[in-house]
């Protein structure tokens, strides 16, 4: 394989970015035309629908030259991704819930064949009953298929993650599939102030992409997907947990390389008045935003509130996540999906475990919030914190898993 | 997999399952599978080849029109030969016993 390192990323100036207006799911489509992937398979699901309606404009227009498959399911999408990619080509599709749910099966085939597809989801309930707001349980659904999972807070990182992406799945040591996420509506249909890379230098960031086995390389036949017996799987797939582990050095280092050409930088988790912080919340996603203004408030009436969000949900940051939250006096950890009958939340297990094995004990409380859309308003984040420094003075952790905005 | 006993570490193993190597089935021995092996009474054998016919594995063994063996690379010991050839040549024996016995 070989990607194009290109001339613009050795100089400490950004390029001059382009002011748009748009929503989440229209700077992902963006990008994806910027990308110009050979090949975007997809099926229309709410909230995710813009993206693929969006660049299915672009291919009508010209604009660029993927071939765009629009198939009969999600199962198809995923599919067609996976056929794509063994034979070379890069390949994308869009998804939420129901969706991504009905992609399960294929979601496991893509990563245990090492193919570097990228998935640009957006968050939304899993039925029933029916609901097309978000909440974090679809993509939780897939939180073990060997998929990176990626969580912007808003839709200028969710442009920005949706061109990273690229390069972290095609990264030789990586090569594995990514998910890249946004919450629906909240962010997918919310216009916002961004900025879009000139076409040529996403360009040139995302490179071309060259497979190094692929099957229509005639001179070097594979087979890709045939059966194993015991005496392999395991093997092939503790190649997986390496690569997922490479994936944390390759997330960061293309995310500081992204911000010197952008003058966003990135890495796998972001602090927000963290340093000095007494109590902190633990989140993913755009109730971070919110997060921000509850903790500006409670700094403003003394107390030392501080946020930590978490960019890279697979691979699990476990070292910086430990650093950053092993002084705290007590921590909130806000799950926006269930995991039923489970100790805690998939974030909360994660952060659990992280602390744990860094030897940090400190206390713990899980919030579950913000499920079918609910929203989450400084207020609410407000009480969180304060319910934290109870925690705090007593050094006690509250065990059972608390509901915010809960009607008791 | 670059072959059949390509028992190497994790590192060194094609990442993703891949085949690296073209026809390599062929040095897949599914014979391993076998639990029982026919073994054969030549006095009993009329050359009908009635185990050919019936043989799902095609591992029965032909020469010049006659019965010449079995292919024990590939007979994977279901027993039809036993049951379908009605001079009872072919008696199924235990596969790791006659191993232990060389």
């Amino acid at each position: 394989m070989t990607i194009t390192i290109p001339k613009a990323l050795v100089t400490t100036s950004p390029v001059k970015g382009i002011p748009s207006s748009l929503n989440g799911s229209m700077a992902v489509s963006q990008a994806m035309r910027q990308t110009n992937p050979d090949v975007v398979a997809a099926y229309p699901i709410t909230p995710s629908t813009i993206m693929v309606e969006k660049f299915s404009e672009y291919v009508a227009n010209g604009e660029v030259d993927s071939e765009f498959l629009a198939v009969e399911s999600e199962h198809s999408a995923m599919s067609a991704c996976i056929g794509a990619a063994a034979a070379g080509a890069r390949a994308q599709t869009v998804t939420s819930s129901q969706g991504l749910a009905f992609m399960w099966e294929a979601l496991y085939v893509a990563a245990g064949l090492r193919l570097p597809i990228v998935l640009h989801g957006a968050n939304r309930a899993l039925s029933a009953p029916v609901s097309i707001h978000v909440d974090h349980t679809d993509t939780m659904g897939a939180r073990d298929s060997g998929w990176i999972q990626l969580y912007a807070e808003n839709g200028q990182e969710a442009y920005d993650n949706a061109l990273m992406a690229v390069r972290i799945a095609e990264d030789p040591g990586v090569m594995l599939p990514v998910l890249a996420t946004q919450d629906g509506y909240t962010v997918s249909h919310s216009v916002e102030r961004l900025e879009l890379l000139p076409d040529a230098a996403a360009r040139q960031f995302v490179g071309t992409y060259h497979a190094q086995r692929s099957l229509l390389d005639v001179r070097n036949p594979i087979t890709v997907g045939g059966i194993v017996s015991p005496a392999y799987l395991f093997e092939i797939k503790r190649q997986m947990v390496e690569a997922m582990d490479n994936a944390l050095d390759v997330i960061a280092r293309i995310g500081q390389e992204y911000g010197r050409l952008s003058g966003r930088s990135y890495g796998l988790i972001e602090g927000y008045q963290l340093d000095d912080a007494e109590v902190a919340i633990v989140l993913l996603g755009s109730t971070a935003g919110t997060t921000r203004v509850a903790v500006d408030m409670l700094r403003a009436q003394g107390i030392r509130a501080g946020l930590l969000r978490i960019r890279s949900f697979r691979p699990f940051p476990v070292d910086e996540v430990a650093e950053a939250l092993k002084n705290k006096g007590a921590v909130a950890v806000l799950d926006r999906a269930f995991s039923f009958g489970a100790a805690g939340s998939p974030l909360f297990q994660d952060i659990c475990s992280a602390l744990h094995r860094k030897g940090v004990s400190i206390p713990l409380v899980n919030y579950v919030y913000g499920i079918g859309g609910r929203d989450a308003a400084p207020d609410e984040l407000a009480k969180v914190f304060q319910e934290m420094e109870l925690v705090a003075d007593s050094g006690q952790s509250i065990e059972s898993i608390r509901f915010l905005s809960m009607r008791e | 997999m670059t072959n059949k006993m390509d028992l190497s570490s994790w590192q060194t193993m094609p990442i993703g399952g891949l085949i690296t190597e073209r026809g390599n089935s062929k040095e897949y021995e599914t014979g391993d599978w076998r639990a029982l092996r026919p073994v054969v009474d030549m006095e009993k054998c009329t050359h009908c080849m009635i185990c050919w016919i019936f043989c799902p594995d095609s591992s029965i063994l032909v020469e010049d029109m006659r019965f010449a063996g079995i292919d024990l690379a590939h007979c994977k010991g279901c027993g039809i030969c036993a049951v379908e050839f009605p001079p009872k040549a072919f008696k199924m024996m235990d596969e790791v016993k006659l191993r232990e016995e060389g």
